[in-house]
């Protein structure tokens, strides 16, 4: 059974023989001119603002968090569309449960001015 | 793909999750109020978290005896979910009780714990009904998640802090453990169904030496005593149990842990029942060891928070012995310990919560010292609380350990029991030794800080009821864990 997983275990073999090729190979006979501008990490080919080690404000995790929830709720709801006459009552009433639960976290979290961005 | 909807319907059975539904639907409903009420108004919602417990609870009464399956064969309630739901309901009750008056001193009147609590208990329950590794997995998230807010609640705490992460590290941990276990099974049987493993298992005919096998049902193992707290697991106790709010400490050393030990006595007693040989050895082992380890490493705390965690490990080990006997003895001996244990350690956890200063630094032997004197109710609290974690004859704890112990000599561990008892002798140590600091000693302090605060005394005087009771009159109650086993 396990020989089944023989060209997973090569595949693994030569994804990593060609990243380490392509590193050594370019390490060795690439051609090396550095400048102060090609040594910096790379910021949208903008000059560089400041050190990229510093604290985030504790709200861009909240609009994240919040984002990633009601993003799922966006997806859920594609498929559900798709297939929504199939579905029929049962469907749209499971969805309405769905949404209903999401419904009390978003009135949360707007009462608790997490939305507020001051 | 016609019928899909109508496949789905058919499956469908609320009857098998009502306690949990209703339990959700109050959390939800108490955290829309909970925004509307004031800041620092937590009575309203302490109550009504009371009220919903309490409904959940007749709704599970009523569902004694009438078992219910449903959602495709992934949850079942029968009599041993109900069990271990009113277990968890109890213990969720006792903690919530204490939980108000300590909440406003330690200054975090903040109604969210309340709902957390009753979530944590929804998923406690999804744990002890789940007959599917996926239903199992998602009420251990359930549970966790919220375990692991509450256990860092006091976030301006650091020892809180540490606590919720320190618990959310090893618990992501051990939850990949599991869920590398459910895989393997998974691969090797093709159903993550409880039954069905069982079936594909026996039909094999080398179960018991086939790698795949084995190592499934050890990492699943692994996440099951992770939150058993059982060693070699047990690391991560005596920290999280010291760091977190004491109430919620009490909830966690009861709830969560007989909920983890539901799901883990389904999947090995049914799914697993063909390695019996081979789990019962493991189980053997982990057994004394956690014992040894917990009662061991007890006598050097001084800090009876700390104490009560390691005797908590060492409990969980005294309810794996009942694992390791794999008979009706021992599996119903667990589901009364675990009774007994919500009583008699979340009853003295609600002593260390009334005697607290804020901060609880407080909380050591030494600060211990006169309380018999100073505070009589409470002391005598205590020393029922702590005869009955020693197991004398009077209280609860006597019983749940010789119903446990009756099961392994039943089967015919009697070098397992004899190390229990004398484990049990090493717990007198230093459980007495808080005893003769109450009773013995000067006292230090003049606790007159103390508040006896109505609603964690009622919290007391319940457990004292639930101690007494299950240690003189164990007959009924033992009759049903009997009548739960599957």
């Amino acid at each position: 059974m396990l020989e089944n997983y023989l060209p997973v275990l090569v595949l693994i073999g030569i994804a990593v023989a060609f990243a380490v090729g392509s590193v050594v190979m370019s390490g060795l006979i690439g051609m090396k001119k550095p400048s102060a501008v090609k040594l910096a990490p790379y910021e949208c080919g903008m000059p560089l603002v400041g050190s990229a080690r510093e604290r985030f404000s504790v709200k861009f995790y909240i609009i994240a968090m919040l984002f990633i929830l009601f993003d799922i709720e966006a997806v859920f709801l594609y498929p559900w569309a798709v297939m929504f006459k199939r579905l029929g009552m049962f469907g749209f009433v499971e969805m309405g449960v769905f949404i209903a639960i999401l419904l009390v976290g978003f009135i949360y979290v707007w009462k608790k001015g997490a939305l507020e961005w001051e | 793909m016609e019928n899909l909807a109508q496949i789905a319907m058919e499956s469908v059975n609320f009857q098998a999750i009502m306690p949990s539904l209703v339990l959700c639907c109050f959390g939800m409903v108490l955290l829309l109020v909970s925004v509307f009420l004031e800041r620092g108004r937590t009575a309203p919602i302490c109550w009504l978290s009371i009220i919903g417990l309490v409904v959940t609870g007749i709704i599970s009464i009523n569902g004694w005896n009438d078992p219910q399956a449903g959602f495709a064969g992934g949850v079942v309630l029968d009599n041993f979910a109900t069990f271990f739901n009113l277990t968890c309901l109890i213990a969720a009750g006792l903690t919530i009780l204490m939980s108000d008056s300590y909440l406003h001193r330690e200054g975090y009147p903040v109604a969210e714990y309340y709902p957390l609590i009753l979530f944590t208990t929804a998923g406690a329950m999804w744990m002890a009904s789940g007959t599917d590794l996926m239903t199992i997995f998602l009420g251990l998230e359930v549970l966790s998640v919220s375990l692991y807010v509450l256990a860092g609640f006091f976030r301006g705490q650091l020892r809180s802090n540490e606590a919720g992460l320190k618990y959310f590290f090893l618990g992501a941990f051990s939850t990949g453990f599991m869920l590398y276990g459910v895989a393997l099974l998974y691969g090797v049987t093709g159903t993550t169904k409880v039954a069905g493993i069982a079936e594909a298992i026996r039909l094999m005919p080398d179960a018991s030496s086939n790698p795949m096998i084995i190592a499934g049902a050890i990492l699943l193992s692994i996440g099951f005593l992770f939150k058993i707290g059982a060693a070699p697991f047990h690391m991560w106790t005596p920290d999280v149990y010291q760091g977190a709010p004491t109430p919620i400490t009490a909830f966690m050393s009861a709830g969560p842990k007989a909920a983890a030990f539901a799901a883990f006595m389904r999947v090995t007693y049914i799914s697993l029942d063909s390695l019996q040989v081979d789990m019962s050895a493991m189980f053997w082992v982990l057994a004394v060891l956690t014992m040894t380890i917990g009662n061991f490493v007890a006598i050097a705390q001084k800090d009876v928070k700390r104490m009560l965690a390691f005797s908590s490990i060492s409990h969980a080990g005294y309810a794996l012995v009942g694992m390791v006997a794999w008979n009706e003895v021992g599996f119903s001996g667990i589901l009364f310990y675990m009774l007994v244990y919500t009583f008699m350690n979340i009853g003295a956890f609600a002593v260390l919560v009334l005697i607290g200063k804020q901060g609880e630094d407080n909380l050591t032997l030494d600060g211990m010292a006169g309380l018999g004197y100073k505070r009589p109710f409470l002391g005598v609290a205590m020393a029922i609380f702590l005869f009955s974690l020693m197991g004398l004859p009077p209280t609860a704890g006597f019983t749940g350990k010789f119903f446990i112990f009756a099961g392994a000599l039943k089967a015919g561990y009697v070098w397992l029991a004899i190390l229990g008892v004398l484990n049990s002798a090493v717990s007198l140590y230093y459980y007495l030794r808080v005893m003769v600091y109450m009773y013995f000693r000067d006292p230090v302090e003049d606790f007159s800080w103390v508040k006896m605060e109505m609603a964690t005394i009622v919290s007391i005087l319940i457990a004292i009821a639930g101690v007494l009771y299950l240690g003189v009159l164990p007959g009924p109650v033992m009759e049903l864990a009997k009548l739960s086993i599957f």
